[in-house]
């Protein structure tokens, strides 16, 4: 192993701590990710840059001279490989599963390493890795030349917004230090890098393996080359700047009310610089105000930037809570609740258009809907393809509505303003990553034309309080009937009803639709959005729909007033529904002659907490309907 | 610290630290500090402090106790959570109190039974559901591949196949009733970064982390302290030899279970310079890791160790 003192400054600890110790109190840290496939030599690399930054100690490098002999992929050799394959699963296997991060640092600056695998089924740990990348590490076998892979690295790396390319020509010791082999791997990355908008790269010759030009620069084997280290270009690119020269943004994280007197709000800037005495723009309000004071345990502060977690006090009392993003006043991010958005799909079920998911960006949370894609991408030609849905590690472009406007910027210009993650409601699971491209020009003239006579007007003149009694149950459960002798019970109470029945829906409004689940989403969409205009004319509304879906089921109770949304379960056992089959379907079903039938061979997800539950197994239509009514009357 | 453009690696990973948990206060509905009084769980407390001024830290801070820790220790757990004016919660596993468990008679059942279970214990006692810990990725191989939202199901297990991605800052961190998170805000953080911080921030730590003239003795190859010679005597039966040393340690735990090192290294500075010189890990000197070869770590992770 070669010696490399330059990066052991071990004289001047040993001599003079307090002026080592100085010196480190100034360094600055730089983030990267290293991608490259299993064959690039990238844990190698890796392994390499952390022995010759002392960052492996003497323990684990006996720890891994065992390994590499017992499961090593490199003979007697040391396998720096399994330094890095944290997992269980990944040391057995030989491969890297997951994003690892590693740790080094040198005299100038800390490094964060994200150590991604390379294969197309792992787009999504790499996308993760590259979202808080400075700079990206691009690893190509000298032997190989640029690969579909290395083109497909290129394009995710510069889609997340890393601005900084090294291109890693490595195993040049097996090219035989050819100078040759690495212009010629240079004009063939340079001429894909222009096509995909990447401004410029640096490259290194490299042999991770001997060590040339990974520390010091040039190697005795490359004389030819004039360029920096690979360490060395880390160590000195510049990477801070870029956010702080961009107008002043706070998404609010907390509000802090440690008493009456004190009303502090916090978070860490996403970009530019603040002052107190500033003016000020908190969102998505629009008030202007300015800081009063930038406060920290350290004391107040003259200024705060870009990357800093801080408490700002202003000198107004205004509206302003977790979601609020405090803005330099005269540059201050648009808001709208209409996106066109790049996805990268992570979970291992695909996109559901029209199925609200939780969106958190920044500091906000709120309901969003996707729409079927415009294209995806093929990550490994850049070619547009048509989509109906995302499946996972799939890359496409789709208009995204969120319930409500929130605050944002393009991606290109605030990654914390425009990049957001989608959750599923059910599971939980992060589902996506989304990154802003821009608002659609609808979201923003579009305007609610607000009326005179309120919903408030509506119901009073109905004397009544709107209500939606939305039942669910499988097929054949006895939703319309106990509907039906539901609103026979309000009417002779003189309430005001309509009742929606998923059967006659779907003669008129929603006769485009079939029964695929994406258009069983959109059919409850439609439903939902008729029942709130009719609570909004003042009116009980009751529907009668299987509605199997949780997910689709909250979507609309999120549409609809607090209080409003009523679930019924109508909970009668698929036996009993199947044995009354009153229109023929499971029949139909259990033959294969009718595809997609819930509780068949699609899934009913009965309510985890639903308001009333009745069985009509069990109980009479009239039992059913007298529970129901005795339920909702302190209600309606 | 001082403001100055650009940012030093210290104030970026305080102000992560920060985020991090101002996101877990208003994510979570009850969440915990783990403090096992050690370096780590020093700066945690003091980032927590930093976090939420001019509020005291807005949630409580769980002692699982072994009954095995260095008297010194105990002496500043106590005086430094009133300082912060925060709430301490010391549990101590019943069963393993009434079973007598310790490190020398019961092997690996020991950490299992006062730290594993007792943990368990204490969180599902008071309903918390999110614990910051101080664990940070440099430390161990499958801790590199951890979330800083780690999530557990309800009997606090861990499955690295399905960890959430974790995408810029944003953390997702729902979850279903009876599951939990451990969140670790300086899990960017390396060992010399805890040093720098600790100097830069003039944070107290356990004195033992400097070298002094301590009572030690040897056993199964390490050096360890006799922090309490009388217990020693009753558990192991017979008192070992015991000579005095100048030593310290990188990291506290168990004193029968954490080796010593010597050393003259009796400041910050030196201990720095010890840091940077030596060529060892820090967990070197912990049993807990060479349990069962290399997986030792994900496995107790797994079953629910912190």
């Amino acid at each position: 192993m070669a010696d490399h003192d330059a990066y052991r400054p071990d004289a001047l600890i040993a001599e003079d701590i307090e002026a080592y110790l100085a010196a480190h109190s100034a360094k600055t840290m730089l983030r990267f990710i290293t991608c490259g496939g299993v064959d690039d030599g990238k844990s190698t690399l890796i392994g390499r840059l952390l022995y010759d930054t002392r960052a492996i100690f003497a323990d684990q490098l006996d720890a891994l001279e065992t390994d590499s002999r017992r499961i090593g992929t490199q003979g007697q050799a040391i396998d720096f490989a399994l330094l890095v394959d944290g997992l269980a699963a990944e040391r057995e296997q030989g491969i890297t599963i997951d994003v690892a991060y590693r740790f080094f640092s040198t005299g100038r600056r800390k490094f964060i390493v994200a150590d991604c695998p390379g294969h197309e089924q792992y787009t999504r740990n790499m996308v993760t890795g590259a979202s808080t990348a400075d700079c990206a590490v691009i690893l190509i076998d000298a032997r190989k030349g640029v690969l579909v892979q290395t083109r497909r690295h290129a394009y995710l790396c510069h889609l997340l917004g890393i601005r900084h390319f090294v291109l890693a020509v490595n195993k040049m010791d097996l090219a035989g230090y050819d100078r040759g082999v690495f212009d010629a791997i240079v004009a063939d990355f340079m001429s894909f890098a222009a096509l995909i908008g990447i401004e410029h790269f640096t490259a290194v010759p490299l042999s991770g393996f001997a060590g040339d030009n990974v520390t010091e620069a040039p190697s005795a084997n490359t004389a030819w080359y004039h360029g920096p280290s690979l360490l060395s270009h880390l160590e000195t690119l510049g990477v801070d700047g870029a956010d702080g020269a961009a107008p002043f943004r706070l998404p609010v994280q907390w509000v802090n009310r440690p008493d009456l007197d004190f009303r502090g709000f916090a978070g860490l800037i996403a970009s530019g610089a603040v002052r107190p005495g500033d003016a000020v723009r908190v969102l998505p309000g629009g008030r202007t105000t300015t800081v009063r004071e930038i406060m920290t345990f350290d004391g107040a502060l003259p200024q705060a930037v870009a990357g800093q977690s801080v408490t700002l006090t202003l000198a107004d009392e205004i509206d302003c809570s977790r979601g609020s993003v405090i803005a330099a006043a005269d540059a201050s991010p648009q808001t709208a609740d209409q996106f066109e958005a790049t996805l990268v799909w992570m979970a291992e079920e695909a996109m559901m258009p029209g199925r609200g998911y939780w969106l958190k960006l920044a500091t906000q949370t709120v309901t969003a809907t996707v729409q079927q894609p415009k294209h995806r991408v093929d990550v490994n030609t850049l070619e547009q393809l048509a989509a109906r849905t995302l499946d996972r590690n799939e890359i496409g472009v789709a208009e995204v509505y969120t319930d409500k406007p929130i605050v944002f910027e393009p991606y290109a210009d605030n990654r914390t303003l425009g990049g957001f993650i989608l959750i599923d409601k059910e599971t939980n699971a992060t589902v996506a990553a989304g990154l802003i491209r821009f608002a659609l020009r609808r979201s923003q003239n579009v305007h609610w034309q607000p009326t005179d006579i309120t919903r408030a007007d509506h119901a009073a003149l109905k004397n009544q309080r709107p209500l939606v009694l939305w039942f669910t149950g499988l097929s054949g459960a006895g939703k319309s009937t106990v509907a039906n002798a539901v609103e026979k019970r309000l009417a002779r109470m003189n309430r005001h009803t309509f009742l929606l029945d998923g059967d006659n829906v779907r003669h008129g409004l929603n006769k485009d639709l079939g029964f695929t689940e994406a258009d069983r989403i959109e059919n409850m969409r439609r439903v939902g959005e008729v029942a709130r205009l009719m609570t909004d004319a003042g009116l009980i509304v009751l529907t009668a729909f299987i509605s199997p879906f949780r997910a689709e089921r909250d979507m609309v109770r999120a549409m609809m007033a607090p209080g409003e949304f009523v679930e019924i379960h109508v909970d009668t056992p698929l036996e009993v529904a199947e044995a009354r089959d009153v229109k023929g379907l499971y029949r139909k079903a259990r033959s294969g002659e009718l595809r997609n039938f819930t509780g068949i061979d699609s899934p009913y997800e009965p309510p985890e907490n639903p308001d009333i539950v009745v069985n009509t197994a069990r109980m009479s239509v009239d039992e059913a309907a007298d529970h129901i009514i005795r339920h909702i009357l302190p209600l309606a | 610290m001082t403001t100055a453009l650009p940012l030093t690696h210290l104030q970026r990973l305080e102000a992560e630290a920060i985020h991090i948990m101002r996101e877990v206060v208003v994510e979570a509905s009850r969440p915990v500090m783990l403090y096992s009084v050690g370096k780590d769980s020093a700066v945690m407390l003091h980032l927590a402090r930093k976090a939420f001024h001019p509020a005291p830290p807005p949630f409580p801070l769980l002692h699982v106790d072994t009954t095995w820790k260095f008297r010194a220790m105990y002496e500043l757990r106590d005086r430094i959570a009133a300082e912060a004016g925060m709430e301490l919660i010391v549990h101590r596993n019943p069963e393993a109190l009434a079973r007598g468990i310790n490190p020398f008679d019961h092997g690996p059942l020991h950490t299992d039974m006062w730290k594993t279970q007792g943990l368990k214990q204490a969180l599902d006692a008071h309903g918390f559901d999110a614990a910051f810990g101080g664990a940070r990725r440099d430390e161990e191989k499958s801790r590199a591949k951890e979330r800083v939202f780690s999530f557990r199901n309800a009997g606090h297990g861990w499955d690295p196949k399905t960890q959430r991605p974790e995408l810029w800052n944003l953390y997702n961190a729902r979850k279903r009733p009876g599951e939990s998170i451990r969140v670790f805000p300086i899990s960017n953080w390396t060992e010399l970064d805890v040093w720098q911080y600790i100097a830069a921030e003039g944070i107290e730590i356990v004195p033992l982390y400097f070298a002094a003239p301590r009572p030690t003795f040897e056993w199964q190859g390490g050096l360890f302290m006799a922090d309490d010679p009388e217990r020693l005597a009753r558990v192991m039966g017979t008192l070992p030899p015991i000579t005095t040393r100048s030593i310290r340690f990188r990291t506290l735990g168990c004193f029968p279970l954490t080796g010593a090192v010597e050393s003259e290294a009796a400041t910050l500075d030196d201990v720095i310079r010890e840091t940077l010189l030596t060529t060892t890990s820090e967990r070197h000197g912990r049993a807990i890791d060479r349990d069962d070869g290399g997986a030792g770590m994900e496995r107790k992770k797994q079953e629910g160790y912190f």
